[in-house]
């Protein structure tokens, strides 16, 4: 039995995964840590002498895609069962494991990545960037967000903001890690406290005006709105202190709507266009 | 009038309209421009209201005043409600400010009609024309149009939008001439014609390798019908709908179920339209796009109205049993789509895997599949029910919902709060 120690990152798993394979390490054989504080994989070993040279090693491209996202997540044993599957599907001779979805580990990764994707759609829907300055010299608006993923997933999700936030510069910052773009690079920092991000910006009153006005009490489905925006966000959501008034408010924001007295139809006014209407439609 | 109470009004007054969508827009963003902005793959949901629906687009009307009198609607001429109206500068800052902060996907610009179809057609293509020519904004937009506009208006709002929609509100013209006396169904739908054809030539120039890149155009159109406000069935609704989509190839068809508004009118009697309905008309829907049903399985002159107690899918296995079960490890997909509780994305999940190995209960289980509701219907290498039969109705009071939780989980919505029950009305543009 042996112990391999990687960073806890997608890249470092596949290296120490290609060479393991390489020499056909068994799955059982070994166990996975990705503690820093531990000795470095072959650590002393000419490691890149030592792959054999020749076979490349195939892999359906899906199951490169479950692992980096599956790197990703929190849970301990990832690294283990994503190594025990490449063997299974290589080695061990299951090329068809993946599409597989009643398989033990293949079902488990499979949630693993679901868990992940759910993580980043939420990153990409909530973080809300709040402006700090305006660049003197290239007069570009610069902003700043907050965001506690439960998973290791800025990487993965920064594209995203890249794409859609090219002509300002921005930065998002988490607790492990940071990510800051300036109109042409990207660049990752150690993550920070929370204390160091911004906690309001000038317009989140605005926006909490429409959100009030955009939500009708006729229609209260608080369940509905709460599995797909649990309270664990709300912390980072200007909009939320509403929402409890907002809820308490609409029994009787709706009773007074049903007590208003019917309004009559009053005369069309004089308008051509009102006239035509009402000959085409007679 | 400063712009929070503005934004007050015109987002109050544009709140009935369900369609909120921002997917399904062509792939474009920012990168390499001064501007921000990205579209394509599945819209975001950027918060939720206490109503449980997504707030994705800054969805504001440019005015609610309004020349019709929709009864329906808390904007027409008849209704006391204060006007406000934004200038297109006002909104495009609005647009800007709001989506440079992640609060929105985009806009979604409606109006009440002034002066004409066609005057107000350009001052809600200049808000786009602005956001995209001026601000080399690259987010989304929807915008509603009028059916009455000349086509070249319409055109051009297409050219600016992702998304284009007409309402066509009530499924028959008696209904709109009670109700909203101005529209006019054949209009609508010729409008949506137009609009289809101009949708299709741009994926057919694009499919062309050689020839030049087609203006862009809108990706798809949409349109929203009320539920409840009329004598409509389900059975018309569905039908309308159904039309809908085969005719202009929609990409949605949105059901809003009434909902009370602040000015209620005296031409639209009180009516009682459980919001399950809408929910079952939603599931109906999703049979008819995805799961091959027709409209005349899910429906019948007999039956014209959905079942509210149970799903459309589990009403029809329950009326068609001589089908089961279906043997999960032999059945072509179409079958296995029949199945009730067995969604698409598990179907493909069954095909794929049963091509290695026979299905057995506990792989079933390892997909996590809703096996009460399945177990009477499905075969597996080690479970074979009796035929479905005889025993009918103590097959359907099994599935029955206990009475007070009349909701069953499509997206998972929770049951209906009293004020579902309620006389409603809602209003709509
Ligand atoms: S539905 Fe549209 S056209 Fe009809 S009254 Fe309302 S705003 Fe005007």
């Amino acid at each position: 039995m042996r112990t391999i120690c990687i960073e806890p990152q997608y890249e470092a798993w596949r290296a120490a995964a290609r060479q393991l394979l390489a020499r056909a390490v068994a799955p059982e054989d070994l166990l996975w840590s990705d503690e820093p504080k531990e000795a470095l994989l072959f650590s002393g070993e000419n490691s890149a002498a030592k792959v054999h040279k020749g076979e490349a090693i195939k892999v359906p491209l899906a199951f490169l895609d479950m692992a980096r996202s599956a790197a990703t997540h929190s849970d301990g044993r990832r690294w283990a069962l994503l190594y025990r599957t490449l063997w299974r599907l290589t080695l061990g001779g299951e090329k068809h494991l993946l599409s597989m979805a009643t398989d033990r580990d293949v079902r488990q990764i499979q949630d693993w990545c679901k868990a992940v994707g759910r993580d980043l759609h939420k990153m990409h829907a909530f973080v809300r960037f709040r402006l700090v300055s305006v660049n003197e010299e290239t007069g570009r608006e610069q902003f700043v967000a907050w965001f506690e993923p439960d998973h290791r997933i800025v990487r993965l999700a920064v594209p995203f903001f890249e794409k859609r936030f090219a002509g300002m510069d921005w930065s998002i910052l988490t607790p492990y890690e940071c990510a800051h773009w300036d109109g042409k690079q990207l660049h990752f920092t150690a993550g920070v406290p929370r204390s160091s991000a911004p906690d309001e910006d000038a317009l989140d009153d605005l926006w909490r005006t429409y959100y009030r006005s955009i939500f009708n009490p006729a229609r209260l489905k608080i369940s509905a709105m709460q599995s797909e925006m649990p309270k664990k966000y709300w912390k980072n959501l200007p909009e939320a202190p509403l929402i409890a008034t907002l809820i308490a408010e609409s029994a009787g924001r709706v009773q007074g709507m049903m007590d208003t007295e019917e309004r009559p139809a009053k005369p069309a006014p004089n308008n051509a266009y009102l006239k035509s209407l009402h000959d085409m439609n007679q | 009038m400063d712009i929070t109470r503005k934004l007050q009004i015109l987002a109050d007054a544009a709140k009935y309209d369900a369609s909120c969508a921002s997917s399904g827009a062509a792939r474009k963003d920012s990168r390499g421009s001064t501007g921000v902005g990205s579209t394509g793959g599945a819209g975001i949901c950027h918060s939720y209201t206490p109503d449980g629906r997504c707030v994705s687009l800054l969805k504001v009307l440019m005015t609610n005043a309004c020349l019709y009198d929709c009864h329906y609607c808390i904007n027409r001429r008849s209704s006391n409600v204060t006007r406000a109206r934004f200038t297109p500068e006002e909104i495009v800052r609005l647009t800007l400010d709001f989506y440079k902060r992640n609060y929105i996907e985009g806009l979604f610009l409606s109006s009440g009609i002034i002066q004409s179809a066609d005057h107000t057609m350009e001052l809600v293509i200049e808000v786009a024309r602005k956001l995209r020519e001026e601000h080399h904004f690259r987010g989304y937009i929807h915008l509603k149009t009028i059916p009455e506009a000349s086509p070249s208006l319409i055109a051009l709002a297409g050219r600016y939008a992702d998304r284009i929609s007409i309402n066509v509100e009530l499924p028959s013209q008696q209904s709109l001439n009670t109700l909203a006396p101005e529209k006019n169904l054949a209009r609508t739908e010729e409008a949506m014609g137009h609009i289809r054809e101009k949708i299709d030539e741009r994926y057919a120039e694009k499919r062309r390798p050689d020839a030049p890149k087609p203006p862009p155009f809108a990706t798809g159109q949409s349109t929203q019908m009320l539920v409840g406000a009329d004598a409509s069935t389900d059975a018309v609704l569905l039908n309308c709908a159904d039309k809908l989509y085969t005719n202009h190839r929609l990409r949605r068809v949105y059901y809003s179920a009434f909902s009370p508004i602040p000015e209620p009118s005296s031409i639209l009697p009180l009516k009682a339209p459980p919001l399950i309905r809408e929910h079952r008309l939603y599931q109906a829907d999703w049979l008819l796009r995805f799961y091959d049903f027709k409209v005349e399985e899910i429906t019948s002159p007999a039956a014209p109205n959905l079942d509210l107690a149970l799903d459309p899918k589990l009403a029809w296995a329950l009326r068609n049993r001589e089908t089961f079960p279906v043997d999960v490890n032999k059945a072509p997909r179409e079958m296995l789509l029949r199945i009730p509780g067995l969604g698409v994305r598990n179907v493909e999940r069954i095909v794929r895997a049963r091509r290695y190995t026979r299905l057995r209960l506990a792989d079933l289980i390892r997909l996590r599949l809703q096996m009460k509701k399945l177990l009477p219907f499905i075969m597996t290498a080690d479970h074979h029910p009796a035929k479905l039969g005889l025993d009918s109705d103590s097959l359907r009071a099994r599935f029955l919902p206990p009475p007070e939780q009349l909701e069953l989980s499509f997206a998972a919505p929770p049951a209906p709060a009293p004020s579902d029950f309620l006389s409603v009305r809602s209003g709509e543009l």
